[in-house]
């Protein structure tokens, strides 16, 4: 499974409350959401995010609260991929239940900048620097995760596993 | 190969002599908890499994207290959507409006959590119940959907910090000093992904509600859970809320530790979180001359009734400076009525202070107390990111009850051994 696309790049712990305020907590509408993801450190998000596209974050991208809404809206806004240095653990686990493609890869949150072109092979876990031609090696998930993300998340997945059981 | 607490806690629940750090396991749940945030794309998610009743509705706690009592209409479309499957699913613990409480206050006052449990919850401060010995940490919606329909989740068992404590608190100096202090010395992902485990000679000197305020900021480190040792304070605690039969668990002195953090409690000042980062700590004596707008005593930080004791103590027979508003929200309905019977909240009407119903509210910035462009708050919860509670340019300084009181007299960051 791969990603490609342009590369909206953050800083350091990014917030859930950035990636969606609480103020719009007041649905869970996906497409909502979406309508206002980043809005508070990135006004232009919203309108410039295409299908496709990847964020690049820093050190513990989605710290902050429990709100499955945060990769429900990054996800609903059309972004294939997040690579940061490393993920708050709760976003981590969000990510994967919902099948928000993640990848931790220190190499890549430093050196890839805002607006280039992004491959990311989810298998591998590598990173290709389209515009530059530098590749990175992150961090694939374990086998038990993949599973998880294989069968499209974990509602799918327990289901699959309780009817086999 | 010695064990933690935790990884004793959570060998117990994944039917295991032992489990160590990295291990994957499935683990049993004593208790599964969702809000009116959290429950609604919960529930969503539990409806595809097929299923039609939960795994055990004695072991399922939905408490609408976030944007509850009802703040608009959509709010109000939540808060029934979790009313309605509480009903359908004949939820034993659910807690309406009039029986409410902010959820991590509640729980632990009706004896949901005992020692030895493990315990998830769709909001990120479930990990207050660590105070009570119990293994608890916050998850999403779908995590909840899942444990709610199994009873089960699968955890990577956790590596430690550990945070030796001795001596005791100054005066004014409370559990969130405490953890500020420690956020500010590792950094807000200075414990990501593992367990912050509270221990030493210290530990007894602190309340209940301490321990409960400084488990409850764990996750503001990035930790996936904070604990403290069981001993006699949690045992009182747990029979007077009437909590299951403890099951208690102590680290083996061979336990590993990633790193062990001395901390000395007479040497810590009331301590400040400046925007935007709970880590960007100041001690009181630091904080210059800043200027505030609003204060909030409550939360599931700081809204149990120690922490009113102690702000009731600041503002008896002073008043809230001129222009500033100060709210007081008790976390709980039985909170609520002590206040009252012990005339703390004559000491918070004198002063000019306002005495909400218990209610998450402004603390994420939902309603009840918003700030409006270029205003600051001092507050006892427990984040300040940007535009936590209200405008993008609004600004949030996280403090204890003591701290929170003394700087609504003066109208400025103020330390409380120092007022006039």
């Amino acid at each position: 499974m791969k990603a490609r696309g342009k590369v909206f790049k953050y800083q350091d712990n990014v917030d859930t409350d950035v990636i969606i305020p609480a103020r719009y907590l007041n649905t869970s509408s996906a497409a909502e959401l979406a309508a206002h993801c980043m809005e508070d450190i990135d006004k232009d998000f919203v309108s410039n995010v295409k299908k496709g596209d990847i964020i690049v974050a820093g050190a513990n991208f989605g710290c902050g609260s429990s709100r499955e809404h945060a990769p429900l809206a990054i996800k609903e806004s059309g972004i294939g991929c997040v690579i940061a240095t490393t993920f708050a653990r709760i976003f981590y686990r969000n990510a994967i239940n919902i099948g928000l493609p993640i990848l931790e890869c220190p190499a890549a949150s430093e050196a890839v900048r805002a607006g280039d072109e992004v491959e990311v092979d989810f298998d591998t876990g590598t990173v290709t620097d389209i515009t530059t031609g530098q590749v990175f090696q992150g961090e694939p998930f374990p086998p038990f995760m993949q599973e998880i993300i294989r069968d499209g998340g974990l509602i799918n997945h327990l289901s699959k596993t309780m009817k086999e059981a | 190969m010695g064990m933690t607490s935790t990884e004793k806690i959570l060998a117990r629940a994944s039917g295991q002599e032992e489990v160590h750090a990295g291990q994957l396991i499935m683990a049993d749940l004593d208790l599964v908890l969702g809000n009116d945030i959290t429950s609604p794309v919960a529930i969503g998610e539990f409806a595809r499994f097929g299923t039609d009743r939960v795994f055990d509705k004695d072991k399922v706690a939905l408490v609408p207290d976030h944007f509850a009592p009802n703040k608009d209409i959509k709010a109000a479309t939540q808060c029934k959507c979790v009313r309605e499957f509480a009903h359908k699913m004949d939820i034993t613990n659910y807690f309406e409006v009039g029986e409410m409480g902010v959820e991590h206050a509640l729980l632990p006052e009706k004896g949901l959590v005992s020692a030895g449990d493990v315990v998830i919850g769709a909001d990120s401060h479930t990990c207050t119940y660590g105070a009570l010995g119990a293994f608890s940490t916050g998850v999403g919606s779908t995590d909840m959907a899942a444990g709610m329909a199994t009873g089960k989740a699968w955890f990577r068992v956790p590596s430690a910090l550990k945070f030796n404590l001795t001596g005791s608190f100054r005066p004014y100096v409370s559990g969130k000093d405490l953890i500020l202090h420690i956020i500010g010395m590792i950094g807000v992902d200075g414990a990501l992904y593992r367990t912050m485990e509270f221990s030493g000679p210290g530990v007894a000197s602190l309340s209940m509600d301490d321990r409960f305020t400084v488990c409850n900021m764990a996750i503001e480190a990035g930790g996936k859970n904070g604990i403290f040792p069981v001993d006699g304070k949690t045992l009182a605690y747990l029979k007077e809320s009437g909590a299951r039969e403890p099951r208690i668990y102590e680290s083996d002195p061979d336990a590993t530790y990633e790193k062990v953090y001395e901390i000395d409690l007479s040497t810590i000042e009331s301590t400040v979180a400046f925007p935007h980062l709970p880590e960007n700590t100041h001690p009181i004596s630091q904080c210059g001359e800043v200027k505030i707008d609003q204060v909030v005593i409550g939360s599931c930080t700081n809204g149990r009734i120690s922490d009113l004791r102690q702000a009731a103590e600041i503002l008896r027979g002073r008043h809230v400076a001129k222009g500033i508003r100060c709210l007081v929200i008790p976390a709980t309905q039985k909170i609520w009525r002590q206040a009252m019977d012990e005339g703390l909240f004559d000491i918070f009407m004198d002063a000019g202070c306002v005495i909400s119903t218990p209610t998450c509210g402004p603390c994420l910035g939902g309603y009840m107390g918003i700030l409006a462009e270029g205003e600051r708050c001092v507050s006892t919860t427990n984040r300040n990111f940007v535009g936590r509670m209200g405008h993008v340019k609004s600004e949030v300084y996280l403090a204890s009850p003591a701290v929170a009181a003394a700087s609504a007299v003066a109208g400025r960051i103020a330390d409380p051994a120092k007022l006039d």
